[in-house]
């Protein structure tokens, strides 16, 4: 009964900070993207904008919500549900800390501490596709459907040199839990550089962050929304609080990405030379979420200002990428990987 | 179709290097560039906050210039005879003052008004000059004709454009 409280306590806080960093995230794209163009961006709602996500939602909420007729109405309404529950789900297995202890309790800063879930991630951000082709497909939409047939074969493609490039990092750390991962990078590489595994495995690191970029439809690969070719793509037939979801769910899921990123190869919640500091414990704790909450900001950052750096890939491109390129340097990480540790253990 | 030489060939430039080709050194100049670009000045204007800075070249509204508290303006009523939009209508009479005539009654519509500067132009006295305004906006159309009570503008406040008049006149 206790444990299912204190679960349920660290739920509805997490999911609160996730979805006020989801409104701010649009936030810091617009104004990333205005100062990026010589321009100020939303400056005008609060100081310095602040507001500005506040009045967006509003403004979503209070519009009407148009389905297509032929539409296949039911789901039609569940694509959005889906794609924004599984954006919000995969952040369950994240630690965002190691432990606090909080009234004579050790507490565990992690939702669900499953053993599978490296597994759990994958799992799930192959699920996030249904969201979008449901979208499609329901519409009555060319374009819509377009788009959501662009957005399966690029997850596709994607899924598995996301998936084999994760391969190399349970390699290293010989376990799938994702605690396990973090706290396997706190250990120092000659004993001054922090072994985050974006220093032990560079090539798994670069193949993992394109296929994240590619896995949440972000620039250069969000041909499913691509905008001068398929009006709005998957959710073009969308409007109003389900055409809201389906922004919230995007942004959402960079989040997730950045988190997920950060988890296995910047090394967690965990902060560089801390540890030889001699902190007490509570600060250690409170250090650790903010240093995690810093790593998911700077990573988010990143791919903003590569969505407003990078043009959008044609499609061959796309699938060329990632099967000629993507796939064979996932795999050969793997092979490098397995090599040296069997060389070396 | 048969190729015979003169179908379109895509050319591709093969002289890349293969830095180039591997892609992460360009995209490493590219976030250079527009990381670079966030901490520059910016080139939008913060508009209603910061208020354009006019050139005194720049024709506003057009305005009866205030001398001492009285209007340099004689009531000639060539202004009203230029104006290619009809929008002036002057009414004279007569002053105790070196001047001897005066208008009782001057009205600009602005709505009408062009901001052609065809008065300011031909005024004899220099008494109608362009300002520096060029808010006019109104809920109703009887607001828009813009009496004496609204068009006196001191010269202080027109320094610049009389100066500028005075040199490119």
């Amino acid at each position: 009964m206790e444990t299912l409280f204190i679960a349920f306590i660290k739920i509805v806080i997490v999911t609160l900070v996730l979805l006020t960093a989801v409104a701010y995230s649009v936030y810091a794209e617009r104004r990333v993207s205005a100062f990026i163009q010589d321009r100020l961006g939303p400056n005008r709602v609060g100081p310095f904008g602040l507001l500005q996500p506040i009045a967006d939602v509003v403004k979503l909420v209070f519009k009407e919500a148009i389905v297509p007729r032929d539409a296949n109405k039911p789901l039609h309404d569940l694509a959005p549900v889906i794609s924004l529950t599984v954006a919000l789900a995969t952040f369950a297995v994240i630690p965002f800390g190691n432990t606090i202890h909080l009234f004579g309790r050790e507490i565990k800063l992690i939702i669900a501490d499953v053993n599978i879930g490296v597994l759990y991630i994958l799992a799930f951000s192959s699920i996030s596709v249904y969201g979008i082709a449901l979208a499609g497909w329901s519409s009555n939409n060319k374009y819509s459907l377009m788009g959501s047939l662009r957005s399966s074969a690029q997850m596709v493609s994607y899924e598995l040199s996301l998936g084999l490039s994760v391969v190399g990092v349970i390699l290293v750390t010989g376990s799938l839990r994702l605690d396990q991962v973090v706290l396997n990078q706190t250990n120092y590489l000659l004993g001054v550089i922090p072994a985050w595994n974006c220093f032990v495995q560079p090539i798994g690191f670069i193949t993992f962050v394109v296929a994240a970029f590619a896995e949440t439809n972000r620039q250069p690969f969000d041909l499913p929304e691509a905008e001068p070719e398929l009006v709005g793509g998957f959710h073009t037939e969308y409007s109003g609080l389900k055409f809201g979801l389906f922004f919230l769910a995007e942004y959402a899921h960079m989040i997730v990405a950045s988190a997920v990123i950060t988890t296995l190869y910047l090394g967690g919640w965990h902060l560089p030379y801390i540890d030889f500091l001699d902190l007490a414990p509570m600060l250690m704790s409170i250090i650790g979420i903010l240093t995690f909450a810093t790593k998911v900001i700077l990573v988010l950052l990143f791919m903003i200002v590569i969505r407003w750096t990078i043009p959008r890939f044609r499609y061959d491109q796309l699938m060329a990428l990632g099967w000629k390129v993507m796939f064979p340097m996932a795999l050969l990480n793997i092979f490098i990987t397995g090599f040296l540790l069997l060389i070396f253990s | 179709m048969k190729d015979n030489g003169t179908a379109k060939r895509v050319i591709r430039k093969e002289d890349l290097t293969f830095l180039q080709k591997a892609y992460v050194t360009e995209i490493a100049k590219g976030l250079r560039l527009t990381i670079g670009k966030i901490f520059q000045p910016k080139f939008t204007h913060n508009y209603p906050d910061e208020p354009w800075p006019f050139q005194p070249s720049f024709r506003g509204r057009p305005v009866l210039v205030e001398e001492d508290g009285i209007e340099r303006c004689v009531a000639c009523g060539l202004c009203s005879r230029v104006c290619p939009s009809l929008a002036i209508e002057v009414q004279a009479s007569e002053t105790e003052l070196e001047k001897e005539r005066y208008p009782i009654r001057f009205e600009i519509n602005m709505i009408r008004c062009i901001f052609c500067g065809f008065c300011e132009e031909v005024c004899p006295e220099e008494a109608i000059v362009m300002s520096d305004e060029y808010l006019v906006a109104f809920y109703q159309s009887r607001d828009a004709v813009y009496g004496k009570d609204k068009l006196l503008m001191s010269t202080e406040r027109l320094a610049k454009r009389l100066e500028f008049l005075r040199e490119n006149r």
